[in-house]
């Protein structure tokens, strides 16, 4: 069953109207990929992320970042400067046939412009305006600035990762903004399931660094119950029922897997049937002569695990990362590669879930392939697979042919700098 | 009121990925019910912080109600021969079925979509998996450190010279579900407009590579593989992590202009270095970065963090604290958002549960309940949402199906 090819989508007829930047892009990314027509509305010249790399042949050009592409695939685009009057007007006549509407500016800004969401509301009471930025719309830090690592450091997450004797480190690619757009889909669909039963809409409102917090799992529990942070301790990683330093990351011939060493019904299995390979490599296993499953998950101790790592080690020094994962598949050990992009587009899995899309650039001359549907229905498509806009490229589509602008009224307001 | 009123939900998923979008529907009026054998306790549910450290009990993990508040909880054991036919009475009573099992397990125990739809033809069958329902990997088992690795993250993690980091805890169970809520609650939209139910394959590994979309497209595009680099930003400089006085404290800073840099000398007092040529403009700087960490970090480490954000933030500069678990308690932006809401646990007593990043002007999530001990509703679900007799109850009960 495919995901691609069921005509219908879950949102056809909606439409979104887009006035983020780079923190708010995937909240209209996940409603175009839903079926949503999101408009991307762009300021005249062109969103400033377009400046973002990486670009297409690393040829740096507002037309050919691919993280433009990335985040604005499956939306239509045009310009629009809401900071003037008549940019405000042509808005709001935009927002009589919207469903939705997603901004990221600091707060207060939509309201300054006369476009807060009781101003919205006046003009379409079942419009839903979305907000997301780094701290929420008030509160002490709300005027604060952020960037992805300022966000990552406030959200607790990133105290707990790195090496010991290094900084602590974010992921080294930018997490937050996606992370905030993910959870304003989520809060927007609630508001639209809201407005499809009662007719009303509401604003929604998303606050990054509580996004990022979730991140920390069980972490700020542990040290309300415990009065523990949690260290950053690289490579390992703690069993915290007993305190012993387990390996997590494993070098191997090529690349690295993450396996966990344990005894007990959750790890030990895996830890059997580890055994039995490393045993069939003809690699000395007197060390690993543990009844690995019937043992109980607490009984291990640190001295125990020094003498189980270095058959493990020297098993993993003869293949690489991949090579060891599809053994460990074959074997049902819970081993995992440690995947980068290249690894993900050679995944026998995902090419036999026809994960990837082909999307048409034209103006490039080409197809370039895309993450695919990241969810499968038996019953809708997901997305139009279409790529982000051009500069401008619907003005005229929803000038002209919606708002019924003519072609002079549309170059009066290209030429004084609205569109 | 809730936006989910009288949407009923048979939860039988488990971790985080699984009861994550139930919790959701929950706090906003859904009445949903978390269905669990005693006898295979959930991971989430034996993992940490555990009440007075008692391991191995199925109440007393800090975790699981984080992923369950306002759930209902009954228990039912899964290994009877019989537990598909209690199973069927809560497909019949449900609009929605969750699993977060892989291909084979709900079918052994007559819960696939095809024999759940058979039941309950509209319902909508929410199954989430770390590598889908289909394909060759499709049976692979992992936890949620595992899936993090697969998905490109740990690989991301830490610095170039050395082996990549681990990252705690379950980095894709968090954001994955985000994407998976968007479709079940559309799927429900669709259900009540036209009466059709719906059969959703969620593949955490498929959702959360778009977290890493524009470098797979410069993969895809221009053969290049991104690969991770401490702390570097190819769009500011200083950016990174910076010690300060205290014990293992530190503070982000991110300038990103040369307006930033300015505020950020004004802040040192402009000592002498601050004026080198080399420092000047924002490519100079990138250049020079590793320099530029050092002489920085030479001024940090005399300021507690704190002190550091709040200078800087007065300048206009992108700072914060890295905060540990502990200062996130204390922080006071997330005390105004409310953030660790205190719901009193049956078993641990109050304890802050997170709350979800967005907020909703008119139909705000709820905090009644933390997530339910084990069985904890079993009168409730079996004889009033499923409708069964006293001597039914008792019936099931005596022969060990409901424990």
């Amino acid at each position: 069953m495919s995901a691609h090819d069921r005509g219908e989508t879950l949102l056809g007829g909606r439409r979104a109207l887009d006035l983020t930047d780079e923190r708010g892009f995937l909240c209209g990314r996940i409603l175009g990929d839903l079926g949503v027509d999101v408009i991307k509305v762009e300021p005249p010249g062109g969103d400033r992320a377009r400046n973002i790399g990486p670009f297409y042949h690393d040829v740096v050009d507002p037309e050919r970042s691919l993280y433009w592409f990335g985040c604005n695939l499956n939306k239509r685009g045009i310009t629009l400067d809401i900071e003037t009057a008549d940019g405000r007007a042509l808005f709001k006549r935009l927002v009589e046939g919207a469903d939705f509407v997603i901004e990221s500016y600091p707060p207060g800004h939509m309201d300054g412009l006369g476009l807060g969401y009781q101003a919205l509301s006046a003009i379409n009471p079942r419009v839903i305006l979305t907000s997301i930025t780094p701290w929420g719309q008030s509160g002490p830090y709300s005027e604060y600035k952020a960037t992805d690592i300022v966000s990552c450091a406030m959200g607790g997450f990133m105290s707990m990762s790195g090496d010991a004797d290094r900084p602590p480190v974010r992921i080294s690619y930018p997490q937050s903004w996606f992370q905030g757009g993910a959870e304003a889909a989520a809060g927007t669909m609630i508001a639209y399931y809201h407005r499809e039963t009662s007719g009303e809409g509401q604003h929604v409102e998303v606050a990054i660094q509580q996004v990022n917090c979730w991140n920390m799992m069980n972490a700020s529990q542990i040290w309300e119950f415990w009065h523990r942070n949690q260290p950053r301790e690289g490579a390992i990683m703690r069993d915290l029922a007993t305190g012993v330093m387990r390996r997590g990351v494993w070098p191997c011939k090529e690349g690295h897997v993450v396996f966990l060493i344990g005894t007990g019904p959750l790890f030990g299995p895996s830890m059997k049937a580890m055994t039995e390979w490393i045993e069939s490599e003809g690699i000395d296993t007197s060390a690993l002569q543990v009844d690995w499953v019937e043992r109980g998950q607490t009984q291990m101790t640190q001295e125990e695990m020094e003498i189980w790592i270095p058959p493990v080690a020297e098993l993993f020094k003869r293949y690489t990362a991949m090579e060891i994962y599809l053994q460990s598949v074959e074997r049902h050990i819970m081993l995992t590669p440690c995947s980068n992009a290249g690894d993900f587009l050679h995944d026998p899995q995902l090419k036999d879930r026809g994960y990837w899309m082909d999307v048409e650039h034209p103006e490039l001359g080409t197809t370039i392939t895309y993450p695919g549907a990241w969810c499968q229905t038996n019953a809708a498509q997901m997305g139009g697979w279409t790529r982000a806009p051009l500069i401008g490229e619907h003005n005229e589509e929803i000038y002209m042919k919606e708002l019924g602008l003519s072609p002079q009224e549309l170059a009066t307001l290209k030429g004084v700098g609205v569109i | 009121m809730g936006v989910f009123d009288g949407i009923k939900v048979a939860d039988f998923s488990w971790a985080a990925v699984g009861p994550v979008p139930g919790r959701i529907l929950a706090d906003h009026g859904a009445t949903v019910v978390r269905v669990e054998s005693i006898n295979w306790l959930e991971i989430a549910r034996v993992l940490p912080p555990w009440k007075d450290f008692r391991f191995g009990e199925p109440n007393t993990s800090g975790l699981y109600p984080l992923y369950n508040t306002n759930k209902y909880g009954a228990a039912l054991n899964l290994r009877h021969p019989r537990a598909a036919e209690v199973a069927h009475r809560f497909v019949e009573w449900a609009d929605v079925f969750t699993t977060a099992a892989g291909p084979g397990f709900m079918k052994r125990l007559g819960l696939d979509y095809e024999s759940v739809s058979k039941v309950k033809p509209d319902i909508v069958y929410y199954a989430t998996s770390m590598q889908g329902q289909t394909g060759p990997h499709s049976r692979h088992v992992a936890y949620g450190s595992h899936t993090a690795a697969l998905c490109g993250f740990v690989g991301l993690a830490g610095w170039p010279d050395r082996d990549p980091a681990m990252l705690y805890g379950a980095y894709t169970d968090w954001f994955t579900p985000r994407y998976a809520v968007t479709v079940l609650i559309a799927a429900l939209d669709r259900r009540r407009k036209t009466g059709q139910g719906m059969y959703i394959d969620h593949a955490q590994y498929e959702t959360a590579i778009h977290f890493l979309e524009p470098i797979v497209l410069d993969y895809t595009v221009n053969g290049r593989v991104f690969t991770r680099n401490g702390n570097y930003d190819p769009y500011a400089a200083p950016h990174g992590a910076y010690r300060c006085r205290g014990e293992d404290r530190w503070v982000a800073i991110a300038v990103t202009s040369d307006e930033e840099w300015q505020g950020l000398c004004r802040v040192l007092g402009e000592p002498e270095w601050t004026r080198e040529e080399r420092f000047a403009t924002l490519s100079g700087r990138l250049t020079n970065h590793a320099e530029l960490d050092r002489l920085l970090e030479e001024w940090t480490v005399d300021f507690p963090p704190e002190q550091v954000m709040a200078m800087m933030q007065a300048a206009g500069v992108p700072a914060g604290v890295v905060q540990t678990p502990e200062d996130c308690h204390s922080d006071p932006q997330l005390k105004h958002r409310q953030h660790f809401r205190f719901v009193e646990h049956t078993e641990i007593g109050p304890f802050g549960h997170d709350s979800p990043g967005f907020k909703l002007s008119k139909t705000p999530t709820e905090y009644c309940r933390s997530g339910p001990c084990i069985g904890e509703h079993n009168e409730y679900v079996y004889k009033e949402l499923l409708g069964m007799s006293d001597d039914e109850l008792a019936d099931l009960v005596a022969e060990g199906v409901i424990e």
